[in-house]
């Protein structure tokens, strides 16, 4: 299923995650959450980028206690939990936030 | 919340009226030819799969002789027919257990049977048509192997072989689910199911380190790739990963640290699942177990511990031995493999661990027995040991706990519904029909005894039940890891005194 940003056509897998990693710009992030009838806010930004900067750097999303301890920091402690994070993202954050930062899908028993 | 109906969950479990093809529709998502390949299959369906299908299932009836015997042996006599929780959930006839059987059965009759050879109608013997194929791969996807059927077949034909069976010929023909293998193919590769390498599951345990010393005050470690510990925990990847699963493992630290125990995990073997298992593919459950073998030897372990993981569990009490054996290099005193369960039991019968159960007086807890643990493996050294040993684990350290109805636990245990690969979105709908029986029992104690949350011992039903239960009235959060009540309950010894802390029980 194909989307459509800014007059350009990007392909995505049967799941809506971007079949080509490089693909990704804000505008991605901003047409997926639409498509899901999200409106994406600084918080939302908050969370996408680190998870970018972390998938920069380990080639993989970061463990929910690693995302939510990284957003305790920045954000203070009352929201450093998975609470919030379902809050901003209500079908997961490790799933629904990955998509729009343009990640690959988490795997496995999670 | 969805877009199909949400079953009722009623006092009794009653047999739905039969809905033809209800779930006619539901499909996984086809595995990409690259993961395919990586596994050994053909990457997408071959020309001449019809005849290869067949060849295939000749070889796997003379390998596996229970393959024949089951399709050989069925009487129809109806014991199975309600058991299943697909079906109980679905409606659809076609997830009876001997349905789903008499899928491959017919194929079977038509090319191996004399009967099915020469008259094949009389014997609804059919030929290996797309059709049959498509079939397959919808109704052998809506298996989750748990062997509940089992149990109630008098001639205990297991309908989970025979779906392993199905997944292995599809497979062989270049039709693969992309859930499993695409997972299989990271194992192989990077060393789990997640596709986590080294350098991010160090940085995963240095941050949980940090999280207990702020808890507890006390120095626990979480020890990666150290050579010369006494234990190798192989965990599923999602104990580093998810919740509730990542307070088991905590739980599991919190133990090797209280009885000073020497352990560590692997980088390499940093998984304790095996979706081989799930595709029915010897060759990639002896690869992926190989894994295992490989660092215990190199760490130079003496023996080997398995977290909280239900079909891991079957794979290695059941087949590790075979597909990565002996074992003799690891310490002849301790059974190998032994199960995290059995290693807490062990140390608390011996007091070697106190503790406040009060720490968990916020919940009244019951215990969800997994299917691959529950009828396909044991612990301890009596019959019945993996139910009993976690159930006194839970008693030991809560003081709270109820059993739900004893049809549903035990042997008859009923699925969480996202077992044996089908744990993905795309079967959303069968996870959710399926896990109602489960949820129905649960409703019953909670309705009945004030339950609140759920234990489970199996990474595949934690992140089910955290996916089910909000879509019955309940919250993600009822679902909590075993030992993580283990965990919450333990007291280090070596934790600084209680005034000194400035956080106050706030429950």
């Amino acid at each position: 299923m194909p989307i459509e940003v800014e007059g350009k056509t990007i392909e995505t897998d049967e799941e809506g995650y971007l079949a080509n990693l490089n693909d990704w710009t804000p505008a991605v992030a901003e047409a997926m959450a639409k498509e899901d009838g999200t409106e994406l806010t600084d918080a939302h930004w908050e969370v996408i980028n680190f998870l970018r900067e972390y998938y920069d750097e380990y080639q993989i999303a970061p463990a929910v206690r690693v995302l939510t301890k990284a957003i305790g920091k920045k954000l203070g402690k009352e929201k450093g939990n998975s609470k919030y994070l379902y809050e901003l993202f209500p079908y997961g954050p490790g799933k629904q936030a990955c998509k729009y930062a343009g990640l690959p899908k988490p795997t496995g028993c999670v | 919340m969805a877009d199909f109906d949400i079953p009722e969950l009623k006092e009794t479990l009653e047999i739905p009226p039969l809905k033809e093809d209800a779930m006619a529709h539901s499909k996984p998502y086809v595995a990409k030819a690259e993961f395919q390949e990586a596994l050994g299959f053909p990457g997408e369906l071959i020309d001449n799969w019809e005849d290869v299908a067949v060849k295939k299932l000749g070889e796997l009836k003379g390998k596996f002789r229970s393959l024949q015997v089951f399709l050989d042996s069925c009487v129809k006599c109806g014991a199975c027919t309600d058991k299943c929780h697909y079906f109980l959930g679905t409606a659809d006839p076609k997830n009876m257990p001997v349905a789903r059987q008499d899928l491959l059965r017919k194929v079977y009759r038509r090319y191996y049977t004399f009967a099915g050879r020469f008259f094949p109608k009389l014997v609804g013997a059919v030929d290996m048509t797309r059709e049959v194929l498509d079939e397959w791969y919808s109704y052998f996807h809506q298996c989750s192997q748990c062997r509940r059927c089992s149990v109630y077949c008098p001639y205990g034909i297991d309908t989970a072989e025979i779906s392993m069976a199905a997944r292995e010929i599809m497979d062989a023909v270049g039709l693969g689910q992309k859930y499993c293998n695409e997972i299989i193919a990271k194992v192989h590769k990077i060393g789990n199911n997640l596709g986590l390498p080294e350098p991010a599951l160090a940085d995963t345990l240095e941050g949980l380190e940090e999280e207990v010393k702020d808890d507890t005050g006390v120095d626990i470690k979480f020890p990666l790739d150290v050579k010369g510990a006494d234990i190798l925990l192989v965990t599923p990847s999602a104990d580093f990963f998810a919740e509730p699963h990542v307070d088991g493992l905590i739980g599991y630290a919190k133990v090797f640290h209280e009885t000073g125990a020497s352990w560590t995990l692997s980088s390499y073997a940093s998984e304790a699942a095996n979706f081989g298992m799930f595709i029915g593919s010897y060759e990639n459950m002896r690869r992926v177990s190989r894994r295992i073998r490989k660092a215990a030897k190199e760490l130079g372990v003496k023996r080997i511990i398995f977290g909280e993981c239900g079909h891991a569990w079957r794979v290695a009490y059941s087949f590790l031995n075979t597909l990565a054996g002996p074992w003799d290099f690891l310490d002849p005193n301790y059974p190998v493999p032994q199960h995290i369960c059995e290693y807490t039991w062990d140390a608390i019968q011996k007091g070697k661990l106190k503790f406040d159960p009060s720490e968990n007086d916020h919940m009244t807890l019951t215990f969800h027995d997994s299917c691959n643990v529950a009828r396909a493996s044991r612990m301890g050294d009596k019959p019945g040991g993996q139910l009993e040993i976690p159930r006194n684990i839970i008693k030991t350290v809560c003081n709270n706990y109820v059993d739900m109805p004893e049809n549903t636990i035990g042997e008859a245990t009923f699925c969480c519904g996202g077992g044996g690969g089908l744990l993905t979105d795309d079967l959303m709908e069968l996870r959710v029909k399926g896990a109602m029986p489960r949820m129905a029992a649960y409703k019953s104690v909670v309705d009945e005894y004030g339950v609140t949350n759920l234990a489970a011992i199996c990474a595949i039903c934690k992140t089910q039940f955290a996916k089910v239960l909000p879509y019955y009235g309940f919250t993600m959060d009822q679902i909590v890891s075993v030992h993580q009540l283990v965990g919450d309950a333990l007291i280090l010894s070596d934790a600084p005194s209680e005034d000194a802390g400035d956080e106050a029980d706030d429950e």
